[in-house]
């Protein structure tokens, strides 16, 4: 079983095999329910991304960004996450959205091009808005972790990035800030191979997780697939954040299996090959091998997670046909909150 | 009444805001020990304690993308960049995020930051310490750019920018740092998008801001021997204009000269010329002319003088219109 090209080098942490074989310690602190539940919203994340591909082939949404192959990663994070904790999303982080509560909906508003990256409401959600400039959001992130420290608050900050995000200044600086501060954040990033068509060998020639040690702050590289390892990773850097004791850097290793997204060819730059040589890592067979051998659900159960995630990704589908353009006040009404006199004429002028 | 500086009142103003509202923090690059570059922030960190004052690593987009997560935890964060060509790692954040989360979020999130940046030239800097970047930030949708150019002025223009509940550029000419002015500090002044006439005269009016506005009092002082009665405008806000106060001046003088450091080419001058004709096209006789600094790199201290609008150019642009 060869893993994907951009494994290569240090071994992840794991406790599953791909096979979902235990090789470490499966007691990572979730009950029975709760495994489920992260098997579930794995189920229901994937359905709910192959009927968004199916919503722009049908011309419902504009440009959608997929994530098949990335539930684990993004499924087990989120559930190490604390009620109050906040998160800093990228575009990508849909399956993270849906376990934070966020109404899928509202989230698809965005890809919709109904509106832009705060369609929900960030602060009450915990739930940033999405964010397309690259690596952007980490500052933020930062800066809302400085707030949460000086606060004394006991919530934590996340944010997620991905390999290509790397290469941009504001992860440098915003991690940087991050370790000078001692800041309450989760660095996560989303190895998953591919910036759009630029492999990660081509966007940095180190190993991603190792830059923690340069901003004087730990890192972690971990099967990103592995649910069980991601979670107890998130589990322990958020119990360090929670502690005062600041950042942490984890690289989840995981592979993009769609394209970039759906405007973008892959196979213009991507074997075939290489793709179903992921697919045997795929996350979801892994833990359901694991859950099912260990007689917490079997055959019945999944599909019985199958049927709800086509119940909901089919009234997620009625949601999202069934909006229609927001009035065109929406394009002035929120600019200024104390908008200036000879900007109000400017505004009458536009709604004239 | 006493005496103030410029970058004394600035002080004051960050002072008085910081003592108002313990939600108001205040960082940068130098602002914390040093009290910044230019002493603005001098003292403050003893008074207030390193918890709201305080000095950041050099890394001007994350200085303002921290600023961004902070107002989303509720807090109201005032930032210095050091110098105007210093600003532009910082654009990125500030175009994409500051002018634009509130919008984004439809309402929901407001980016209530004062960005203080030391601007224009006319110190004799090294390159990149003498620019005028107002163009870039007026031209963002979403950010309101205010510059003062005296000390009085100073205080008002920055406890309306941290008072803003919208984000505030406040581009504080370096060149005004020093000078003085008697008065008291208030925060009763003119608001942000008000524009304040600080001479009057009947024959032309010239539209400028920061240090432009000492040097267009002087050519106006050379105009009144000539017979030539100069108004002189301070826009103090160059996002909101004063639309107002420049159709009433086109209505009043009927020509009209702006004087500004920055480059020419869509420059302030560009919009200026452009609202006066919309707001008052039929009072104007004669075209509005611009005196601005010349479309290329600002130079060296060697030649600040010949790119800077001198008394000469701006008392011959007067002239000239006042001839038409």
């Amino acid at each position: 079983m060869d893993a994907p090209d951009h494994w290569s080098g240090t071994a992840p942490a794991r406790v599953l095999a791909p096979d979902g074989t235990p090789v470490g310690d499966t007691d990572v602190g979730l009950d029975d329910d709760e495994l489920r539940a992260v098997l579930r919203w794995m189920i229901v994340a994937r359905r709910l991304d192959s009927e968004c591909i199916a919503l722009q082939r049908q011309g419902e949404l504009t440009v959608y960004p997929g994530f098949e192959g990335q539930e684990a990663a993004q499924v087990g994070s989120a559930f190490a996450l604390g009620p109050a904790d906040m998160v800093f999303p990228t575009f990508r982080e849909l399956a993270v959205a849906l376990v934070r509560g966020v109404d899928a909906v509202r989230y698809l508003w965005y890809h919709r091009g109904t509106w832009h990256g705060g369609p929900y409401d960030p602060r009450a959600t915990r739930f940033g808005p999405i964010c397309i400039p690259i690596a952007t959001q980490i500052p933020h992130a930062a800066g809302f972790a400085l707030g949460q420290q000086l606060d004394g608050s006991a919530e934590i900050t996340i944010a997620y990035f991905g390999d290509g995000s790397t290469s941009e200044g504001d992860f440098h600086e915003g991690a940087n800030l991050a370790g000078v501060w001692k800041l309450p954040l989760v660095l996560f990033c989303q190895n998953n191979g591919w910036a759009i068509s630029v492999p990660t060998a081509s966007q940095t020639s180190g190993e991603i997780w190792r830059r923690a040690e340069g901003y004087g702050l730990p890192g972690v590289r971990i099967d990103g697939n592995d649910v069980l390892a991601v979670y107890a990773a998130t589990r322990d850097a958020v119990a360090r954040a929670r502690a005062g004791d600041g950042p942490t850097l984890i690289e989840a290793m995981t592979y993009r299996i769609g394209a970039h997204s759906t405007a973008d060819d892959a196979t213009r730059y991507r074997a075939d090959a290489d793709v179903e040589r992921a697919r045997v890592f795929d996350p979801i067979v892994r833990f359901g091998a694991w859950m099912a051998a260990t007689g917490r659900a079997d055959d019945e159960v999944v599909a019985g997670y199958g049927a709800e995630a086509d119940a909901f990704a089919m009234e997620v589908r009625t949601g999202v046909t069934s909006q229609g353009s927001p009035p065109r006040e929406w394009m002035l009404d929120w600019v200024f909150a104390a908008p200036p006199a000879s900007w109000q004429t400017h505004r009458d002028e536009a709604l004239a | 009444m006493s005496t103030w500086t410029l970058s004394g009142a600035l002080n004051r103003a960050l002072d008085d805001a910081l003592g108002a509202d313990e939600r108001v923090l205040v960082f940068g690059e130098d602002v914390g020990r040093s009290g910044g570059v230019f002493r603005v922030t001098d003292g403050l960190q003893r008074t207030h304690g390193d918890r709201r004052v305080f000095d950041t690593p050099i890394s001007e987009a994350a200085i303002v993308g921290a600023a961004v997560g902070l107002c989303m935890s509720g807090w109201r964060p005032v930032v210095e960049l050091q110098f105007d060509a210093f600003s532009y790692p910082a654009l990125e954040q500030v175009i994409d995020h500051v002018a634009k989360m509130r919008m984004r979020t439809r309402g929901r999130v407001d980016m209530p930051i004062t960005l203080r940046i030391p601007s224009f030239g006319g110190i004799k800097g090294k390159e990149h310490h003498g620019e005028s970047p107002e163009t870039y930030y007026v031209h963002t949708a979403g950010l309101k750019v205010v510059t003062p150019s005296a000390a009085l002025d100073g205080y008002t223009l920055l406890r309306a920018a941290i008072d803003d509940p919208d984000p505030v550029v406040v581009l504080e000419p370096k060149a005004r740092y020093w000078a003085k002015e008697e008065g008291d500090l208030s925060v009763d002044g003119p608001g942000i998008g008000v524009g304040r006439v600080v001479r009057d005269g009947d024959d032309l009016t010239v539209i400028t801001y920061g240090a432009m506005v000492m040097r267009c009092l002087e050519a106006a002082e050379l105009l009144a021997g000539e017979g030539i009665g100069t108004r002189v405008v301070d826009l103090r806000s160059l996002a909101p204009l004063d639309d107002d106060l420049l159709a009433r001046c086109t209505r009043e003088t009927g020509k009209i000269v702006v004087v500004h450091e920055a480059p020419r080419t869509l420059g302030m001058g560009a919009e200026v010329a452009a609202r006066v004709m919309d707001l008052a096209f039929d009072s104007l006789a004669a075209p509005v002319v611009r005196v601005t600094g010349w479309d290329a790199p600002y130079p060296p201290a060697s030649l600040e003088e010949h790119y800077l609008p001198s008394v000469a150019r701006i008392a011959a642009a007067a002239r000239r219109v006042v001839s038409y």
